[in-house]
């Protein structure tokens, strides 16, 4: 297994490698194969290592030591247990369907380029497999970065563009600021522990070491961590411009995967985290705000790749308040159904622009759905399972954090339930409004619409039946199911203290919410199937549009300032008050040399000679020490 | 007696240089003169060597003594590694008097490799001197514009510096109950605590200034953006190595007293340094002082990281102290050969370079990486280990420390952005590929990343120091 393990990882380590390196060499078509082929080669490996999971349980494997110094030691160890092993066929599956509709979608670059965009794509799935394979918190800090590196260079892939680059800096320095807060969690534990391993942290024995408030600051400072990688209130505006990026990419990277890196590190986690009234009370206060802020940005968003963007970031919410309500098995479900349904809608959003030139506007589309018929499907069946419709898998992940809250306080289940109409209201106005009435684009667009390739249409199908049919992995007691998922998780997150709520309750709850997204959902089709957003925005719907102007709120109050403060520094501090003092002693030295110059012959030689002597005379006279001048006395009358 | 090549490969190479006016022979012999010291390095890595003590001035009892441990071992291949490559990256610059030029640099080196390996405190000061004085005379001859005033601001600071040092170590000297200027018998002289603190105050400046530490740094900017890119280099990879070095060598084992009462206000003043330096250079339109600020923040993590006096900081820095070299090298040839073709050195000029050579940009954005530290590059061990010591000292110390992590990223990525990315400028355009110097950064990038993944062979390197100054 040891060497299975290690080639589920070298497989796209290799192909970033053979596709970088080789970028300037290979054809396009080469690099596609392999590009593809590698990640799914990583795929099967990760079926085989699941297989052997289900089988034997949790495996770990030891390959070398990272650090190894006196009193601390960081193994360079991987542990599959339940947990990452789904990640892993997630990560490797749906990045198995992105690679292969990248390469058609991104076939219009030159071939260079063309390689580089698969090294990255590559070099991404690389490091977020490190992030879920690695057995201890600097292994999962050394994949949490990586991918931050991947989504940088992928945000910015087409470098030319400024707007681009500006993004995918913006998005980097987020992520560095959370990081930070992982950084301290991390030191926080080897100063307490002396260790970073999950296997000797997460034990009795460690936790009783730890004082309450030393695990309440540590979980406040990875879960800091999750903000930025996760894209939460208040490190969350980078992830809407991460839009940047080749679609494939945000469907991958800000949609699928390494969004969701912040739940599976409190998942992994769970056993601080459950210690922590504190902290989970914050985690599900800043979820919930985040799920309702987004939502109604969502709303009034005209950039296809923009409303999905926001419900990325409101559905991230859901999953962090799934999280601090104590659902573990609820977020990762809502993890791996939204990975679908989000992949397929923003795959689908391509297959939408690629079809549109390049036009990512709503409101220049519409009538899609005769000359798109598989996008226009496909798109329909993950619009729903988003919205949360039985018996779509959104429905049962959804439903089952909405439960949980309830059960914590119905205040969260009543926040949640609006941000679930919001959804379902903002995505079939998306969809209504794209694929429904007439086309109004221009003559040109639509005389070149065109359904795409088989390469993009076939990853659109499979995730559109995953999306369909994944609710089959947690169908609750309640319908008669029994919860596969919650049982896998088991060894990880224990006995899921199932919601103390009546059958009649979760019900009534689930009736509650169901009814009021499909009514949000008829509304926004009623409204959008004939006519669009065209008018300006005023008051609340501008204030939306404009995303509260945070990003405007953020400019000012942090930004700008800091920027003023570093060019005081540099203009003031560091010219006329530091060197201007050193310069200002020089001058008086000169200054002296110049008196003495009057006596003396005046050349530089002197004004040395002058600084040595007068400095070794301070110096005698400072500390009176005679020994020096003994010394002296012994050298010039040797 | 191996230990003496060091010394004499590059002196001799430079005596030699002196009378060979042909400047493509010259270059040549200059870089197998580096080479071989690297050969030699190399050497004292694997086996063991025996160290030297030679009669030297007898009437000052001062003996010539040369020994390697880990932390000489460390710095001497970082300087090894560091000439040979800088000879072959800036091969093609139009130089005058190059022969010269290149005997200085040798010089310079022989210096360095003393410094490192002298076992006596006035053989230490003489080759410390002997590293600064080429520099002086390389800076004011071959520099650019400002030289004059810049250069002679650089030697008096430092010089100044080396003075209180010298004044150190003579006051030790009459401390010893030998009368020597053996490390050891300084080790040994059994200090008073008043003592302790007025020797460690009379090194220390020296040292600060050397590194820089704030606010002691203003010397260095201008020099960095003054001198020639090849001095820069050496300044900046391996000079402001040897205030880090005379910490740990002198500092840290003469005067534990003294050390541990002052490592509170020092590393205050360090992690101010680390961030008014971050500050700085985000608002840096020249790219060699966006470096320079940059590597005074790095230096300072370090400094502030020997000051937590911590035995998990101090490993950090003993690879941190190659790491950092090895990285701002890179950093410093691409800046150079942008300078060299583009003909500037400001990055609002810039722009493009990803589409005019793609290679060098590739390169750019790894040692970037590098430079703020991303896992799996080398300087990722070596900044984990410090800011844990710092954490163990003072947790608000650490998270200060830490902004500069994102201060980082903040100034590294604007570098890259406005130099590798956007359209093609004016000034990128005039751009051609240089194959010798590429060649460097890709055996530098190398090692980035081989260290990076597997630091153990540098751990071990540097396991005996790290046992004498923890292990009592």
């Amino acid at each position: 297994m040891k060497v299975i393990i290690a080639f589920i990882l070298l497989w796209p380590l290799v192909g970033f490698l053979f596709n970088g390196l080789g970028r300037n060499i290979w054809s396009k078509k080469t690099v596609a194969y392999k590009a593809t082929g590698y990640i799914v080669a990583s795929f099967i490996f990760s079926i085989l290592t699941f297989i052997n999971v289900q089988e034997q349980g949790a495996i770990s494997v030891h390959y070398f030591d990272f650090i190894r110094t006196s009193s601390l030691t960081i193994p360079f160890d991987f542990k599959v247990d339940q947990l990452s092993s789904l990640f892993l066929l997630v990560i490797t599956g749906v990045g198995s369907l992105i690679h292969l509709y990248s390469t058609a979608y991104m076939k219009e670059e030159e071939a260079p380029h063309y390689a580089r965009y698969f090294a990255y794509l590559n070099l991404f799935i690389f490091s977020m497999l490190l992030l879920v394979l690695g057995d201890n918190f600097v292994i999962m800090f050394i994949g949490w970065e990586g991918v931050g590196l991947c989504s940088y260079l992928l945000i910015g892939y087409w470098f030319s563009n400024a707007a681009f680059n500006y993004a995918a800096k913006k998005a980097f320095i987020m992520n560095r600021i959370g990081d930070l807060g992982f950084l301290l969690a991390i030191f926080w534990l080897v100063v307490k522990l002396g260790t970073v391993s999950y296997g000797e942290v997460f034990t009795a024995e460690s936790m009783a070491k730890l004082t309450s408030t030393d695990i309440t600051a540590i979980t406040l400072l990875l879960f800091v961590g999750a903000m930025g990688k996760s894209a939460q209130i208040p490190l969350f505006t980078w992830l809407p411009d991460a839009m940047a990026g080749p679609t494939p990419v945000s469907a991958l990277i800000h949609a699928a995967t390494m969004v969701t890196a912040g739940i599976y590190m409190i998942t992994r986690a769970n056993i601080l985290f459950s210690a922590s009234e504190l902290t989970q009370h914050v985690i599900a206060i800043v979820g919930i705000s985040t799920a309702l802020l987004s939502a109604t940005i969502a709303i009034k968003q005209n950039d296809i790749k923009k409303v999905l963007a926001y419900s990325t970031v409101s559905q991230l919410g859901y999953m962090f308040l799934g999280l601090g309500v104590g659902a573990y098995s609820g977020a990762v479900f809502h993890v791996i159904t939204h990975a679908f349904f989000k992949a397929l809608l923003f795959l689908g959003a391509g297959s939408v622009i690629h079809a549109m030139h390049h036009e990512q506007d709503i409101r220049k589309m519409g009538g899609l759905k005769a000359k798109l018929p598989i996008t226009h499907v496909t798109f329909l069946l993950g619009c729903i399972a988003i919205a949360g419709v039985p018996p779509f898998s959104g429905f049962f992940s959804k439903d089952e954090i909405l439960a949980a809250a309830f059960a914590k306080s119905p205040i969260y289940w009543a926040l949640g339930v609006i941000g679930a109409a919001m959804t379902a209201f903002y995505m079939f106005r998306l969809y209504a409004t794209t694929f429904l009435g007439q086309f109004r684009g221009t003559h040109e667009q639509e005389h070149h619409l065109h359904e795409s390739p088989t390469a993009m249409t076939l990853p659109l199908i499979l995730l559109a039946i995953a999306s369909v049919i994944a609710g089959a992995l947690g169908i609750p007691a309640l319908m008669g199911g029994n919860h596969w998922l919650a049982h896998q998780l088991i060894p990880i997150i224990g006995e899921q203290h199932e919601a103390h709520l009546s059958h009649s309750t979760e019900w009534a709850l689930m009736g509650i919410s169901v009814s009021i997204a499909l009514i949000a959902l008829f509304i926004a089709i009623g409204k959008y199937k004939k006519q669009i957003d065209a008018e300006p925005e005023t008051s609340l719907g501008k204030f939306l549009q404009n995303k509260w102007y945070i990003d405007e709120l953020y400019n000012n109050v942090i930004v700008e300032p800091l920027n003023k403060l570093a060019g005081f520094l540099k203009e003031v501090m560091e010219k006329k008050v530091i060197d201007g003092a050193v310069n200002g002693t020089g001058k008086l030295v000169q200054y002296s040399a110049r008196q003495i110059r009057l006596i003396q012959s005046g050349q530089v030689g002197y004004y040395i000679l002058f600084m040595v002597l007068s400095l070794v005379l301070m110096i005698v006279l400072w500390f009176n020490d005679i020994a020096i001048l003994r010394f002296l006395f012994k050298l010039t009358h040797k | 007696m191996f230990l003496l090549s060091f010394l004499i490969i590059p002196i001799v190479a430079a005596i030699v240089l002196l009378f060979v006016k042909h400047e493509k022979r010259a270059q040549d012999i200059a870089i197998v003169a580096g080479i071989a010291s690297l050969t030699a390095a190399v050497n004292i890595i694997i086996n063991n060597v025996a160290s030297v003590d030679l009669t030297w001035l007898q009437v000052l009892n001062s003996r010539f003594v040369l020994q390697a441990d880990g932390l000489a071992k460390i710095l001497i291949l970082l300087t090894a590694i560091s000439f040979p490559a800088i000879f072959i990256a800036t091969n093609n610059n139009q130089i005058t008097q190059k022969n010269i030029f290149l005997s200085l640099m040798l010089f310079t080196q022989a210096g360095l490799m003393g410094v490192f390996l002298a076992g006596d405190a006035l053989l230490f000061y003489f080759f410390w001197e002997l590293a600064l004085i080429p520099v002086y005379f390389l800076c004011s001859i071959w520099g650019g514009e400002r030289r004059i005033a810049v250069t002679f601001k650089f030697f008096i600071y430092t010089f100044l510096g080396s003075l209180f040092m010298l004044i150190g170590i003579i006051y030790m000297y009459m401390h010893t109950k030998d009368h020597s200027f053996a490390l050891s018998s300084f080790t040994n002289a059994g200090l008073t605590n008043m003592q302790q603190v007025t020797a460690f105050a009379l090194f220390f400046i020296a040292f600060a200034i050397k590194m820089p530490i704030f606010p002691l740094h203003t010397w260095q900017p201008d020099a960095y953006d003054q001198a020639p890119t090849a001095v820069t280099m050496v300044l900046s990879a391996v000079m402001v190595k040897m205030g880090l070095y005379g910490i740990l060598r002198w500092l840290m084992p003469l005067f534990p007293g003294a050390f541990a009462a002052h490592t509170n206000i020092v590393m205050i003043l360090s992690i101010v340094g680390v961030l008014y330096a971050s500050f700085i250079a985000i608002r840096q339109d020249n790219i060699k002082k966006l470096i320079a600020y940059s590597s005074i923040a790095h230096i300072g993590l370090m400094s502030a990281a020997l000051f937590a006096n911590k035995e998990m900081g101090t490993q950090g820095v003993l690879i941190q102290l190659f790491s950092h070299g090895i990285n701002v090298l890179g950093l410093w040839i691409i800046a150079d050969i942008i300078e060299q073709q583009a003909g500037t050195k400001l990055l609002s000029e810039m722009g493009g370079l990803a589409k005019k050579q793609p290679t060098l940009a590739i390169l750019l954005v790894a040692f970037s990486f590098a430079n703020i530290a991303l896992p799996l590059t080398n300087a990722f061990v070596g900044e984990f280990l410090m800011f844990n010591s710092l954490f163990q000292v003072n947790p608000w110390m650490a998270a200060a420390a830490g902004v500069s992590v994102v201060l980082a990223a903040i100034y590294t990525l604007n570098m890259v952005q406005k130099c590798a990315y956007g359209e093609v400028s004016a000034a990128i355009q005039k751009m051609s590929t240089n194959k010798s110097a590429q060649a460097v950064l890709i055996v530098l990038i190398i090692i980035v990343f081989v260290t990076g993944v597997y630091p153990q062979p540098l751990f071990d390197l540097t396991k005996d120091t790290l046992l004498q100054l923890f292990v009592k």
